[in-house]
């Protein structure tokens, strides 16, 4: 692959993949939200792919696939399912779908939208010294994961849906994913297949857990949890 | 051969005063026909102007001069950038101050004389409408700076005409995520700048949601007709630079009269797709509430500096 068309594609890799985290902070409906993570994996898995394909490593290629399928497919699936039966739960009980928006996050959505742009200026002001050390097209692009891994903490800590929570640790986990593709061009395949297994029962465990709070209070609503129940 | 540099500046101005309200009648009619209407015509905003010219002008009661001023100075403020803007050639007379700066700021004074004659009628909904032009104005304005800066750090000045000249003699800068950010950025912007759908209905005077209307509503007359011609000379703006600064082809960069010929149908061939985009867009959007238009708008300047960011680490610049 030729240098110019290969920077060219990794820029438009990380542009898309910051894209999507800053779409995430902006819409509202978690079934939105879900979608765009989901693209948000695609570009993950096409920042992995193209390192491999630039360096001729074809394991890198192989963990960039898998990283594909469980961003992509497994996580989102998951998700929509724990969605779904949030949502047929409450129709059941006609009490409207308030369910499947993010109704009151704790920073309204134009402050937020500012307060990624801050933080995404000082991703890169961080990553300057980083990237100065072996000015890369990938080393370059670096401040894009740190960015990204900012905005999923800001998410994580901003929303007030279990669920919308759950995405917001999901950024921050793809953050530090594109970090480390990014920074050392390329993980060995036992240390991604450790962080992805981690990652798939975190969430597993997370939707385990929505469900029971949504058993016991009627909602997801985290702010709901202030008292001990039995 | 300073001939031919002046001509492209006065065809930039004529073609921009005679062809906004054919443009306007352009979108006006692909909307009719995709929903299902006649329409009116192309030419219909045209015989709108001829009808308010012929009436007695009326000025009401208290208003003072910047009632009377605004609607000359919201034209005359568009002239002056469409002379600027390169619209049909990047070599003219006056290339040499066409900044980025002072167009925005042109395009800024037009908008602040408009909100100061809405707030100069004293009623409730000139007021209303002053007030809301000018939450939008103040994101927005920032906003056309940030997204045009970041195609003026590749070429590494803010002139417009360099700018432009620069991305047709290298079309990758365009197709970089920084460029393709900038132009969503922008896309929105001049939306919002223009009062077209997702931010304000041109065609409604329901006081819940008007912006521009409200603060137009007093005029009448001669008077109206700037007014009116003021915006769709806007709109043509806006949609010329959207268009000369992200698809620069067709844009004369040298002085012949060839080079002009095809600048001009290039230029009416743009601005006829990018109207026919906007019109059908509007068919199938609803307008935004007014209080999620910061939301909208913030994204927007997020955008445009996420396109700063990017052009600025990513191409390797610094």
């Amino acid at each position: 692959m030729s240098g110019g068309l290969y920077t060219q594609l990794l820029d438009l890799a990380c542009g898309a993949f910051l894209l999507a985290a800053v779409i995430v902070l902006w819409r509202r409906e978690l079934a939105g939200i879900i979608r765009v993570f989901a693209l948000q994996g695609v570009a993950l898995a096409a920042i992995a792919v193209l390192l491999g394909a630039h360096e001729e490593r074809w394991d890198l290629t192989a963990v960039g696939l898998g990283v594909g399928v469980l961003r992509a497919g497994v996580l989102p699936y998951l998700m929509r399912r724990a969605l779904a039966a949030l949502t047929e739960d409450r129709q059941r009980h006609g009490t409207g779908d308030n369910e499947r928006r993010e109704t009151q996050p704790l920073i309204n959505v134009a402050a937020s939208l500012l307060t990624a742009a801050l933080l995404t200026l000082l991703a890169y002001a961080v990553a300057r010294p980083l990237t100065a050390v072996h000015p890369t097209p990938a080393t370059r692009a670096l401040p894009v994961g740190l960015a990204v891994v900012l905005i999923g903490f800001f998410v994580l800590v901003t929303r007030r849906r279990a669920l919308s929570q759950v995405v917001g640790f999901l950024l921050l986990d793809n953050g530090i994913t594109a970090t480390a593709f990014l920074a050392t061009s390329g993980v060995p395949l036992i240390v991604e297949l450790g962080v992805s297994f981690d990652v798939l029962l975190a969430v597993l465990v997370l939707q385990i857990l929505t469900t029971r709070v949504r058993e016991a209070f009627g909602t997801t609503d985290i702010d709901d949890l202030r008292e001990l129940h039995d | 051969m300073n001939g031919i540099r002046y001509v492209a500046v006065a065809g930039q101005v004529v073609v921009v005063a005679a062809g906004a309200p054919l443009l306007t009648g352009w979108m006006r009619q692909v909307r009719a026909r995709l929903e299902g209407r006649a329409g009116a015509g192309v030419f219909q905003p045209w015989r709108d102007t001829r009808k308010l010219l012929r009436k007695e002008p009326i000025t009401p009661v208290g208003t003072g001069p910047a009632f009377r001023a605004a609607p000359a100075l919201l034209v005359a403020t568009t002239v002056v950038a469409a002379a600027l803007v390169p619209l049909l050639s990047t070599d003219t007379p006056v290339s040499g101050h066409a900044d980025l700066i002072v167009v925005v700021a042109l395009i800024a004074l037009g908008t602040l004389a408009l909100a100061l004659a809405g707030l100069d009628t004293g009623t409730a909904f000139g007021g209303m409408g002053a007030s809301r032009e000018m939450t939008v104005a103040a994101l927005v304005e920032p906003t056309i700076l940030l997204s045009v800066f970041a195609l003026s750090i590749p070429a590494g000045t803010t002139n417009i005409p360099a700018i432009v000249s620069g991305a047709v003699h290298q079309p990758a800068r365009l197709a970089s995520p920084a460029g393709l950010l900038a132009v969503a950025a922008l896309a929105v912007a001049v939306l919002a700048e223009t009062g077209r759908i997702p931010v304000d209905n041109p065609s409604t005077h329901l006081e819940l949601t008007m912006i521009h209307e409200a603060m137009v509503l007093e005029y009448a007359g001669p008077d109206l007709a700037l007014v009116e011609l003021g915006a769709q000379m806007r709109l043509t703006l806006l949609l010329g630079l959207l268009s000369s600064l992200f698809v620069p082809w067709g844009i004369a960069t040298g002085v012949s009269w060839a080079a002009l010929a095809v600048a001009l149908v290039a230029f009416a061939a743009k601005l006829l797709l990018l109207g026919a985009v906007l019109a059908t867009a509007e068919v199938f959007w609803a307008k935004v509430r007014l209080f999620r238009v910061p939301e909208l708008l913030a994204g927007s300047f997020l955008l445009a500096l996420l396109a700063v960011t990017a052009s600025y680490f990513l191409n390797g610049a610094s």
